[in-house]
């Protein structure tokens, strides 16, 4: 019995530290380091060939008062992720609820609709996109064989290219209606059967115990989701180069551009931190808004 | 009764037919792109969408995709690929391991400060840390290097961390105690009696990191500037500039086999990341 508290009870810094050694120098060397750089940076105007001059909150203030793409960039980046998180974890919710139920080949369908998410990073779909919704692509083609001939496709329109890369964004729904599905085989089938034996209709149960069973859930998805959205940037480098006129130009892209094409690295770590307090502000909202819609079952 | 059996059986059928039809659309852009890798140039772009093949020419589409671009052939970016991705993977799962072990089983002091600190990696965008990286491995001398692209990774595992943390929680400490009163030390619990337990977890982890490593576009677009240390994602960016290449047959070739191991390991492995993310309710 003695023994059994001595494993755990006592610290044993030594091992634990050198457990986390590798993690432990990689955050320093790769994350701290390079951020408390990249502060320093955002301060000044360095273009890499000379040193960096001090110039204060100035490039902040550039940001906000001077440019024009910067204010571009954060619109299609708010657009995009306002966008694509609530339909894919809407569409994600829709197919899961279907597929909770007995049926044959459930299996199969979950396989087909997952493949989208594990390939869609990818620099080979970002192709494919362009290709289908681009220049005598697919839906040029299907269109014409229906009689609509188009000047301009889908991706040529700066009215239309967003959404076509938030559809891509939205096909991947397969990995947040995986989760989904677990936490709705979680949910105590003694809950349906009371609503049942008072009545409920179909649509009033999912209201009343689906959707308030899954909140933790879809708040915890949602948090990783914005994040995620948020960083978007191969799809608008390689499907449409953030064209046409900007009208796809993520933010992060824009940072890119910043930094590798034009050198303009103190604004870009400016930029960096921006998005940075933007994401924190994201998800500090969403925790104070936690209390008037999640529910965790067991806390009263 | 009977009533009853056959409004369900209508029910089921428009099931299916709904879940067939939702299934081939997820699917058709991968099947799209398999379809025309198998297309003539001269046949792709007339019916686009068709996924009938009506002028072969499979093998000059895959010969051309593999002699690949500006004199260097695609199995040098194949190459590389592995390289990054196998050493990557292997770093990104052991650092993790031990951190996660750590973590969950050690006690010891800051353990509750350095784990706030792998959240907080979890929470901001990698993209954000690339450009003071890029500034300090170009000081270090060491951008266009294997180095770049692949101990990056080894660091990266905040995700792989929470996992296996999540995971070892699970796993009864009496396992480690008996252990420990059969004479083994901590490294060996972990070793002999707890890795065994949570493989599924670890391979999970694995693939996880083996298809952001081998997928992963933004970190080696910035960090490598020598085109035959290009990974397969620089490489067919290559491949999409007009200006230097218009083959398409060849294009879509290389890009089917560039999905090619992410839809094997996803075959293989299916079991692995189904379970894995209906376990730690997170996506990669």
């Amino acid at each position: 019995m003695k023994r059994k508290k001595t494993i755990f009870k006592k610290n044993d810094n030594l091992l634990g530290y050198m457990l986390l050694a590798p993690w432990l120098l990689g955050f320093l060397v790769m994350w701290f380091i390079p951020m408390m750089v990249s502060v320093y940076y955002s301060f000044t105007d360095f273009n890499m060939l000379k040193t960096p001059s001090f110039v204060g909150i100035s490039n902040y203030v550039r940001a906000f008062t001077k440019d024009d793409t910067f204010k571009q960039a954060l619109k299609v980046t708010f657009k995009y992720v306002l966008l694509v998180v609530p339909l894919r974890l809407a569409f994600a919710l829709f197919v899961a609820n279907l597929l909770n139920k007995k049926h044959i080949a459930l299996g199969l369908y979950r396989t087909l609709y997952y493949v989208p998410s594990i390939i869609g990073g990818s620099v080979a779909v970002s192709i494919v996109w362009k290709q289908v919704f681009g220049n005598s692509g697919v839906v040029m083609s299907l269109l014409s064989l229906f009689g609509y001939e188009q000047k301009t496709s889908l991706l040529g329109n700066p009215k239309t290219a967003l959404f076509i890369i938030v559809l891509m964004g939205v096909w991947q729904f397969g990995s947040s209606m995986l989760i989904f599905l677990s936490a709705l085989k979680q949910i105590p089938t003694s809950l349906y059967e009371a609503a049942h034996v008072d009545g409920a209709g179909k649509l009033k149960i999912f209201w009343k115990i689906t959707i308030p069973m899954l909140t933790p859930t879809i708040f915890f998805n949602l948090i990783l989701q914005i994040i995620n959205g948020f960083r978007m940037f191969t799809e608008s480098y390689v499907i449409t180069e953030g064209g046409p006129v900007n009208s796809t130009l993520s933010y992060v892209y824009y940072m890119y551009q910043r930094a590798f094409n034009y050198f303009d690295m103190g604004y870009s770590c400016a930029l960096a931190w921006i998005l940075v307090a933007i994401i924190a502000v994201f998800t500090v909202v969403l925790f104070q808004t936690q209390k008037f819609w999640v529910y965790y079952a067991g806390e009263e | 009764m009977t009533m009853n059996k056959t409004k369900r059986q209508i029910n089921s059928i428009l099931f299916h037919i709904g879940a067939c039809a939702l299934g081939f659309l997820m699917i058709y852009p991968l099947l799209w792109l398999v379809v025309s890798s198998f297309k003539s140039n001269r046949t792709m772009f007339t019916n686009t969408y068709s996924l009938v093949v009506e002028e072969p020419a499979i093998l000059e589409n895959y010969m051309s995709g593999f002699e690949g671009i500006a004199g260097i052939p695609f199995s040098r970016f194949m190459l590389n690929s592995v390289i990054v991705t196998v050493i990557g993977t292997v770093g990104a799962v052991f650092t993790s391991l031990l951190a996660a072990y750590a973590f969950s089983r050690i006690k010891f002091k800051g353990s509750g400060f350095w784990f706030s600190c792998v959240m907080i990696t979890m929470m901001i965008p990698a993209q954000v840390m690339v450009v003071p990286q890029y500034i300090i491995l170009k000081k270090l001398s060491l951008i266009d290097t294997y180095f770049a692209m692949i101990v990056p990774w080894f660091f990266g595992g905040a995700f792989f961390i929470f996992l296996l943390v999540q995971f070892f929680k699970g796993i009864p400490r009496e396992l480690d105690e008996a252990a420990y009163i059969d004479g083994c030390s901590k490294l060996q619990i972990l070793f002999y009696i707890l890795v065994p337990v949570v493989k599924p977890a670890i391979i999970n982890a694995a693939i996880f990191a083996f298809y952001w490593i081998w997928q992963d576009f933004f970190q080696p677009l910035i960090f490598m500037s020598t085109t035959s240390k290009f990974t397969i994602p620089l490489a067919l960016n290559m491949f999409t500039d007009p200006t230097t290449y218009n083959n398409y047959g060849g294009l879509f070739a290389m890009s089917v086999v560039s999905l090619l191991p992410v839809l094997i390991f996803f075959i293989i492995f299916q079991r692995y990341l189904v379970d894995g993310i209906a376990m730690d309710g997170i996506k990669g």
